[in-house]
C-alpha cells in the first residue's frame, strides 16, 4: 500500500469520527497556538526593547564626569567639572575615522510659557551634533547653527508633547515664548519619537544651544557639560574607541599617571545585553510552558489512537487476513495519528497567530511572528504525532490476525 | 497436489495440561476441489483452517501450497502468501464498515505490493460486482445491504487478486436459508470455473454441496466422504 494510499485511509479514519478527532486534536492545537502566540509576544516585546535602546542614539558611547576627589574627600560620581565641550570637539577632530557625530548636553529644568499656557519640562543644552548623535530628525522648521551656539542665542526647538502643550492648534514655529521668563524664538519642532525604554517620553523635551542653556538659564561661569555624547560609524570600533578617548581625556585633562579617570565612558551594549537577556529568558520560560500543553495534547493523541486501535481490531484482523503486512498497519496508524496532530497544528497555528495579534492589538503590544517559530511548532506538532502515535500503532501491528478477527 | 499436509500438530498449553488441537493430521488437496471440513466444535476446523489460511502456524508439521512450504514463512511473506493465493470469506462477512462495495472490493489489491492503476483497480472491481449480481449496489455500504448480498461483496473481494484458492469460514453461518443456498451454488459456480474451495460447517446440508467431506474429530482426520453428485 503506497503512502499516499494510507493517507486517504488515515483522513477518512478521522474524518469518520469528526468530533472526537477534533477534540483529540485541540490538545495539540491549543499547545501550539500558545506556543506560537508566547512566542510571537516575547519577540516583539524583546524587538520593542532593542528599538527604543537604538531610539537613544546612533553607536551611542556617553562620556560622563567623573568623581573627584578633594583632600580625603571623595565625591560622588558626576562632581567633576573638568568635561568640557571642547573635549567632544577634540575627539571628532582627532578621530574622524571613529567619530560620526558628537555633541555635549547640559540638562536643565524649566518652567515655559505660551500665552495662557504653561509647562514644565526639561531642557536640553547641546550641540549641532545632536540630531546626528541621536538619529532624530527635524520634523518642522530648522535646527540651530554653530553661529547660534557660539552666540548662545535664545532659540528653542520643541518636542511634540511641549508643541501639544503650550501651542494646542497653533504653529509653533517663529513664535516667541518664554523660559524662565525670558523670551526664545521657537525655530523648529522635532519628529515625534515616543517612549524610551523606561517609558520616559522623549518628546517632552525642550532644545536650545547648550552656550544658551550654560548663559541665560544657568547663569554659570564653569564650562563643564553633564555629558557628551558621541556617535561611532561603527559598533565593532568600541573598543578601541574607549581607550583612544580615555587616553585623550586624561592627556585632556592633565591627569597624571596613577590618578584615577575624572570621567567614564558608557556604552548601550550593556543594557542591551541585559534587556535581551531577561526578555529571551522570559520567552523560554513561557515557551517551556507553551511546550507541556503540547506534550499533553501528544497524550491525548496517544490516548484516542489506542481507543481507535481496540475499536478497529476486527478491521485489523481483516486487513491481515487478506495480506496487510504489520509494516502497513504500523503505517496506517501512525500517519493517522501526525495527520491528527498535523492538523492540529495547522489550525493551532492560525489560532496562535490570530490570537497574538488580537492580543497586540487589544493590550498594544507589539507582536513579532517569525517564520521559524512556525516553522518549528509545525515540526514540533508532527514529531509529537509520530512519537506518541507510535506506540498504539506498534500495538496494532504486532496484534495476532486469528485473535482480531474473532475479537467482539 | 495443490495442498500437502503431513502429520500436523498444532498444541496450545492450558497451564500444565498440553492440549492438542491438531493431532498429527496428514491430508491432501487436488487443484480444482471443493472440500467441506466438517466436524464438532473443539474438533480442530477451526485451527485447521487458520492454519490452511496462513493465519496460525503448527507446532509441527509441515504445509506445502503449490509446492512452497508455508509452515517456516516469517510474517511478511505469510502476509505476501495471504494476499496472493488465498481468499477468505468468513461468517460474519467482515466488511469494512461505511465503506462502500466497490472499496471493499479494491482493498485486496492495495496490499501485496503488485503495482496497478486506479483505473484498472476500479474495473476489476465492477466486473466482480456485476459477477456476484450486485452491479447495481456499487456504492452501496455494508449497512445497506442484506447479509447475501454482504457475503456476495465479500466473495467479490476474495476474488480481486485472482488466488487459486478460496477459504470459506461458515460463509452461510449468518445467512437464512434461502441465501444460504444462493452462496453455496454460487462457490460452486467458482469451483466449476477452476478455483479449489475449501469450506468450514458444520451444517450437513451446505457440505453436500462439495465433492468431498473431511470429518474431523479430537484434531484428526476422522472420516473423508465423496459425494457422489
Amino acid at each position: 500500500m503506497n503512502i499516499l494510499m494510507i493517507f486517504r485511509v488515515a483522513l477518512r479514519a478521522i474524518w469518520r469520527n469528526k468530533v472526537r478527532s477534533l477534540l483529540t486534536a485541540l490538545g495539540i492545537i491549543v499547545g501550539i497556538a500558545a506556543v506560537i502566540a508566547v512566542i510571537a509576544i516575547g519577540n516583539g516585546a524583546s524587538e520593542q526593547m532593542k528599538s527604543s535602546i537604538n531610539s537613544m542614539g546612533n553607536n551611542l558611547v556617553m562620556i560622563f564626569p567623573g568623581s573627584m576627589r578633594s583632600g580625603g574627600m571623595h565625591m560622588g560620581a558626576g562632581a567633576s567639572n573638568t568635561l568640557t565641550a571642547e573635549d567632544g570637539e577634540q575627539l571628532a577632530q582627532d578621530y574622524p575615522e571613529l567619530v560620526a557625530a558628537q555633541t555635549p548636553m547640559i540638562r536643565a529644568n524649566a518652567q515655559v510659557i505660551y500665552g495662557e499656557n504653561n509647562w514644565s519640562t526639561q531642557v536640553s543644552g547641546v550641540g549641532t551634533g545632536f540630531p546626528a548623535v541621536r538619529g532624530w530628525n527635524i520634523g518642522n522648521g530648522t535646527f540651530f547653527t554653530e553661529e547660534d551656539v557660539h552666540a548662545g542665542k535664545r532659540v528653542v526647538i520643541l518636542g511634540q508633547t511641549v508643541v501639544d502643550n503650550l501651542f494646542p492648534g497653533i504653529d509653533p514655529i517663529g513664535k516667541t515664548m518664554r523660559v524662565k521668563n525670558m523670551s526664545f524664538k521657537v525655530i523648529g519642532v522635532m519628529e515625534k519619537k515616543g517612549s524610551n525604554s523606561m517609558g520616559q517620553d522623549q518628546d517632552d523635551i525642550l532644545i536650545m544651544p547648550y552656550t544658551t542653556v550654560r548663559r541665560t538659564l544657568q547663569n554659570s561661569v564653569f564650562n563643564n557639560v553633564n555629558q557628551i555624547l558621541v556617535s561611532l560609524h561603527d559598533m565593532g570600533d568600541l573598543e578601541e574607541a574607549k581607550t583612544e578617548f580615555t587616553a585623550m581625556l586624561r592627556q585632556r585633562h592633565r591627569l597624571k599617571d596613577g590618578k584615577e579617570d575624572d570621567f567614564n565612558i558608557r556604552d548601550m551594549t550593556e543594557i542591551t545585553e541585559m534587556v535581551t537577556s531577561i526578555s529571551s529568558t522570559i520567552t523560554v520560560l513561557l515557551g517551556a510552558v507553551a511546550s507541556i500543553s503540547l506534550i499533553v495534547g501528544g497524550i491525548g493523541i496517544m490516548n484516542i489512537m489506542l481507543v481507535s486501535v481496540t475499536e478497529r481490531t476486527k478491521e485489523i484482523g481483516l486487513r491481515m487476513a487478506i495480506g496487510a503486512r504489520p509494516i502497513d498497519i504500523l503505517m496506517q496508524f501512525l500517519l493517522e495519528a501526525m495527520t491528527l496532530a498535523c492538523v492540529g497544528g495547522l489550525l493551532g497555528t492560525i489560532l496562535g497567530v490570530v490570537g497574538a495579534k488580537m492580543v497586540g492589538n487589544i493590550q498594544n503590544w507589539p507582536i513579532l511572528i517569525t517564520e521559524s517559530s512556525i516553522a518549528v511548532s509545525f515540526a514540533f506538532s508532527a514529531f509529537v504525532g509520530i512519537f506518541f502515535g507510535f506506540y498504539p500503532a506498534y500495538r496494532a501491528s504486532n496484534l495476532n490476525p486469528i485473535d482480531c478477527l474473532r475479537y467482539e | 497436489m495443490l495442498i500437502e499436509i503431513k502429520d500436523m500438530y498444532k498444541t496450545y498449553s492450558m497451564g500444565d495440561t498440553k492440549v492438542n488441537a491438531l493431532d498429527g493430521v496428514s491430508l491432501s488437496i487436488d487443484y480444482g476441489e471443493f472440500v467441506a471440513i466438517m466436524g464438532h466444535s473443539g474438533s480442530g476446523k477451526s485451527t485447521m483452517l487458520n492454519i490452511l489460511g496462513a493465519l496460525d502456524q503448527p507446532t509441527s508439521g509441515s504445509y506445502k501450497l503449490d509446492g512452497r512450504e508455508v509452515s517456516t514463512m516469517s510474517k511478511n511473506e505469510l502476509a505476501r502468501f495471504r494476499n496472493r493465493k488465498l481468499g477468505f470469506v468468513f461468517q460474519n462477512f467482515n466488511l469494512l464498515p461505511r465503506t462502500t462495495a466497490i472499496e471493499n472490493v479494491e482493498l485486496p489489491s492495495f496490499y501485496g505490493g503488485v503495482k496497478i492503476s486506479s483505473e484498472a483497480r476500479r474495473k476489476r472491481a465492477i466486473e466482480l460486482l456485476e459477477m456476484v449480481g450486485l452491479g447495481k449496489r456499487l456504492y452501496h455500504t455494508p449497512a445497506q445491504l442484506s447479509g447475501g448480498q454482504q457475503q456476495r461483496v465479500a466473495i467479490a473481494r476474495a476474488l480481486m487478486n485472482d488466488p487459486p484458492v478460496i477459504l470459506a469460514d461458515e460463509p452461510t453461518g449468518n445467512l437464512d436459508s434461502k441465501a444460504t443456498v444462493e452462496i453455496v451454488t454460487f462457490l460452486q459456480e467458482l469451483n466449476a470455473k477452476g478455483i479449489t474451495i475449501i469450506m468450514v460447517t458444520h451444517e450437513p446440508d451446505v457440505a453436500a454441496y462439495a465433492k468431498r467431506q473431511i470429518v474431523m474429530k479430537d484434531g484428526k482426520v476422522d472420516q473423508i466422504i465423496v459425494n457422489s453428485k
